[in-house]
């Protein structure tokens, strides 16, 4: 009964709105709703997907309306007063200063209410806590400045890659944003490798970090969820539609913070299944030997594309660094020829992991992306770093 | 008159020692001219941080960097953030506090005249090495104006200057606080019990009280941090087994009565204006003290509410939600309070007035807002997103912020002699409750939304709530300019109409005894006072 009348006058109050901002603003950018992300010019919470959503748009619901009514009647009377009883209205001030029932009225009415607002959301916190009985657990890791996910139990289980944002989006955002005209509805939303979970399953997501504390935030799937390095907490969500959701990292994790999205694309059962046997082979596909020896140029190459993903945002394209991110062109490290040093700086980090640790890379790609370095710009070292070295370096 | 300094038997003693020039200002045991320093280096300090609001703001008008790096943004977004908390707002109270205290318990200075010197210019070299961190190598700090670690494991050295900046500057307040508990409990004047006090001292020593306790807190947990970043320890570092939220619980611990202390001495000026205006005793004065100590006892034990996401077991999420929601209950009691005071009045609205109303209005939405982020799994949908920098913004700037608009607009005739300018002083209010409004308003969508805050970039849908953020930032940033320029710097030069000892018809408390502008010494003698110890007894 309560429920049904909040919905109701949450539907005429959400429809006002709707109208208000509709006219109040015209769409300066050529953008259009997101769906599963936000919505142009969006006044309230993103539709649910999650019962536990549902629930937090209706507690959310519940203590605007119930605030809003409040703040209406108590000042109601104030700008009666205000109205009323004004020095230039020839109104005189009256004696009375204190009345002990007043005050006792008016301290166990708020009391009730406060009581009255936290049990719904008691429930919910209850519910939002319990992670038992899962279907499938990921944990996602976070690291400066992108998302790691590895499916620990359930179908899919051994999947495991790296989510991080479009690097044209990147680009993008240095070059002052899209251009006018430019239609970007998931502008710095867009990542490489959603991550993908199946409909109607509960999953359980654990979160960790490498470095700093991230926060793994999808408002679509009412979870958010702070990722902690050296510690591991968990949430859970059970997507009741099928789409795509996009949130972002919500904890300050320095300088890339902005750009570090979360993008869970939510299949029906047959299509995950058929999502985790391609992802099955192509893991299997692209497990290099590490006991492969390279070619010069294959190397190089594989390098490049490494770096572009990895080590651009920081060391920029044309490894000059930036700001107090040292270059790598020129670096005595980089051009030494023990490749030792420049192993250990890539799997252990450097000054205070200002300089992150890589050791999540294949010794493949850690390989690649060091002959890599040692050979483009001005770094014509002519050295070739093989990924047994790396994997020798590990132990 | 007999509790003002008159120029008659003490004269040959004071007019000779009386220090001029820089001296007067750098040697001041005076507790109105320390009050004085403390209003004018609060002021700058809004200054200064009011520009790195509006380079935020500028950066933002727009998706896309435009003129900020992301490494800049986190600085300005952090320095803005202990700027205004450390520079403006605790010693603009710090301020008042020296200046109305004495007078309005009849008291002839603060209790430790030298101490409260070396409180205010410890400050200085503070401000200095907060405000130039940006240009020591690696820029200023960039965690964020809570510091979380490891995040500040990985800041360069200006981060340490910025400890040392909050030791100082925690120093200072502890010391200020020590001084004005001691004046309130031992310097009274004869008759002036501590339930015939006025509010803004009894809203003063509770907040003095939360001081001492959580400042040698802070001062742990960012020694810890310095430790750990120097020292090889690991009490927040996952690399060496700390722990980094155990520096979150201990930062709220503080952070929390933090958020009292910079807002119970605004409740205190707003209960002196409201009765003033009103011509209307306040009401339920005993209430509104036990509902001040209520507020600071509870705040000691909500702190988790700003770590609903950092991932804690179900009977903390709920102990801390109820807890939190309890708040909720003295600071009604204090609304209702205030609009009961108004009740039957017989109500003027000066500007003093203005904005005393403007902060009950205001800061009312501020405290909806906190009621919302509350509860829990609202807050998992709202933490960490231009939802919560709405409601702080909404209780910090609308509330302490416009409670200390109305206190310099209620005594400035006091301080300088005379009147400010009353068109002018609309205007001001006006020009600010407006352009905050525009300002912050529309961060709540955004927050709903899903806009996480400290983003120096967003998604293409949050454009147009941005732009009309940063068009208001800019427009509330000129109104304090103008505040300042047209209204302050005239008061401070004597411009305008002569005050009258009593400018306010049915204000009450022993300062509108005493002659304005105040006499560099007053109350030397402890004064009689009247049964109700809001007047002497010539």
């Amino acid at each position: 009964m309560m429920k049904s009348i909040f919905n109701k006058s949450a539907v005429v109050l959400a429809s006002g709105m709707a109208w208000a901002g509709s006219v109040v603003f015209s769409a300066a950018h050529a953008v259009s709703d997101l769906a599963g992300g936000p919505a142009v010019n969006q006044l309230n919470l993103h539709p649910a997907v999650t019962k536990i959503a549902e629930e937090q748009a209706w507690l959310h619901w519940f203590m605007l309306i119930l605030c809003t009514v409040i703040f209406i009647a108590v000042f109601s009377v104030m700008f009666y007063s205000i109205w009323k009883h004004r020095k230039s209205v020839g109104h005189k001030p009256a004696n009375f200063h204190e009345s002990v029932t007043v005050e006792i009225i008016w301290t166990i009415i708020p009391f009730i209410i406060v009581i009255l607002m936290a049990l719904p959301a008691t429930k919910v916190v209850v519910a939002m806590k319990d992670t038992t009985s899962a279907d499938l657990t990921i944990k996602a890791t976070g690291m400066q400045w992108k998302w790691g996910y590895d499916y620990i139990k359930g179908e899919g289980e051994g999947i495991g890659f790296i989510s991080a944002l479009d690097s044209t989006q990147r680009e993008m955002s240095n070059n002052g944003g899209p251009k006018a005209g430019e239609v970007v509805n998931d502008y710095l939303l867009k990542v490489d490798h959603p991550l993908v979970v199946p409909v109607n399953k509960k999953v359980r997501l654990i979160t960790t970090a490498n470095d700093v504390i991230h926060a793994w935030y999808v408002p679509s799937l009412g979870v958010q969820q702070a990722a902690i390095p050296g510690f591991v907490r968990d949430t859970w969500f059970r997507a009741e539609k099928t789409g795509d959701f996009y949130g972002q990292c919500s904890q300050l994790c320095g300088k890339e913070h902005s750009y570090m999205p979360i993008h869970v694309k939510v299949l029906s059962a047959e299509d995950y299944a058929a999502w985790v046997a391609v992802e099955k082979k192509a893991l299997a596909a692209k497990a290099d030997d590490p006991s492969k020896v390279w070619t010069a140029q294959d190397i190089t190459a594989r390098g490049e594309k490494v770096y572009a993903a990895n080590c651009a945002a920081c060391h920029q394209a044309n490894g000059k660094g930036a700001g107090p991110i040292k270059p790598l062109d020129g670096a005595a490290v980089v051009l030494n020829a023990d490749h030792k040093l420049q192993i250990s700086v890539l799997l252990n980090g450097q000054n205070n992991l200002t300089m992150p640790a890589w050791k999540q890379l294949s010794d493949t790609d850690l390989a690649a992306v060091i002959t890599y370095t040692k050979n483009a710009w001005s770094n014509k070292t002519g050295q070739l770093v093989q990924p047994s070295e790396v994997a020798a370096a590990r132990k | 008159m007999s509790a003002v300094l008159d120029h008659h038997a003490h004269d040959d003693h004071h007019d000779h020692h009386a220090p001029t020039g820089w001296r007067r200002w750098v040697f001041a045991t005076n507790h109105k001219d320390i009050g004085t320093l403390y209003l004018l280096f609060s002021f700058t300090m809004l200054m200064i941080g009011g520009v790195l609001a509006l380079l935020i703001r500028a950066e933002l008008f727009q998706p896309g960097l435009q003129f900020i790096n992301p490494e800049l943004f986190n600085q300005l977004t952090t320095m803005h953030g202990l700027i205004m908390v450390f520079g403006a707002i605790m010693p603009a109270f710090v301020g008042f506090a020296n200046w109305m205290i004495p007078l309005q318990i009849g008291a002839s200075d603060m209790a430790f005249a030298r101490m409260n010197n070396f409180s205010f210019w410890l400050m200085i070299p503070a401000a200095l090495l907060l405000s130039t961190s940006f240009f020591m190598p690696g820029g200023a700090p960039a965690a964020g104006w809570t510091l979380y670690a490891p995040l500040t494991l990985q800041m360069g050295p200006s981060m340490d200057t910025g400890i040392f900046a909050l030791h100082l500057l925690g120093a200072s307040s502890i010391m200020g606080s020590i001084n004005i508990i001691v004046t309130i409990l031992n310097m009274r004047a004869p008759g002036m019990t501590l339930m015939k006090m006025p509010m803004f001292c009894w809203t003063w020593l509770i907040t003095a009280y939360l001081l001492i306790a959580v400042m040698p807190v802070l001062a742990g947990a960012i020694t810890m941090t310095l430790t750990d970043r120097h020292f090889g320890t690991s009490f927040f570092n996952p690399a060496g087994g700390g722990d980094p939220v155990m520096y979150q619980h201990i930062f709220w611990f503080f952070g929390h009565p933090e958020v009292y202390i910079m807002i119970l001495p605004a409740f205190g000026i707003i209960s002196q204006i409201v009765p003033a205006f009103a011509r209307k005793k306040l009401f339920g004065y005993a209430s509104m003290v036990y509902a001040t100590s209520s507020i600071a006892i509870l705040s000691f034990i909500v702190w988790a509410h700003h770590m609903f996401t950092s991932g804690m077991p179900v009977t903390g999420q709920l102990f801390f939600m109820y807890a939190t929601m309890l708040i909720a209950v003295p600071t009604a009691v204090k609304i209702f309070n205030w609009i009961a005071t108004m009740w039957q009045g017989s109500m003027t609205f000066e500007t003093p007035m203005l904005f005393a109303v403007g902060f009950i209005f205001v800061f009312t939405l501020g405290g909806f807002t906190g009621l919302i982020l509350a509860m829990a799994p609202i807050d998992i949908q709202i933490h960490d997103t231009y939802y919560v920098v709405a409601h702080f913004h909404y209780v910090l700037v609308a509330g302490s912020l416009y409670a200390m608009f109305a206190g310099y607009y209620y005594w400035s005739p006091k301080w300088t002699g005379v009147m400010y300018n009353e068109t002018r002083g609309k205007i001001h209010f006006w020009w600010s409750l407006i352009a905050f409004n525009v300002t912050f308003f529309p961060m709540h969508f955004l927050g709903l939304a899903g806009m996480p805050r400290r983003y120096a970039d967003y998604p293409m849908q949050f454009a147009d709530f941005n732009a009309i953020a940063s068009i208001g930032g800019f427009m509330f940033g000129f109104a304090q300019v103008y505040f300042f320029v047209f209204i302050v710097i005239p008061t401070m030069r004597g411009k305008g109409e002569k005050a009258a000892q009593k400018p306010w018809e049915a204000a009450e408390g022993l300062e509108w005894e005493v002659p304005s502008p105040a006499p560099f010494h007053t109350f030397e003698t402890p004064p009689k006072l009247n049964a109700a110890a809001n007047q002497i007894i010539a």
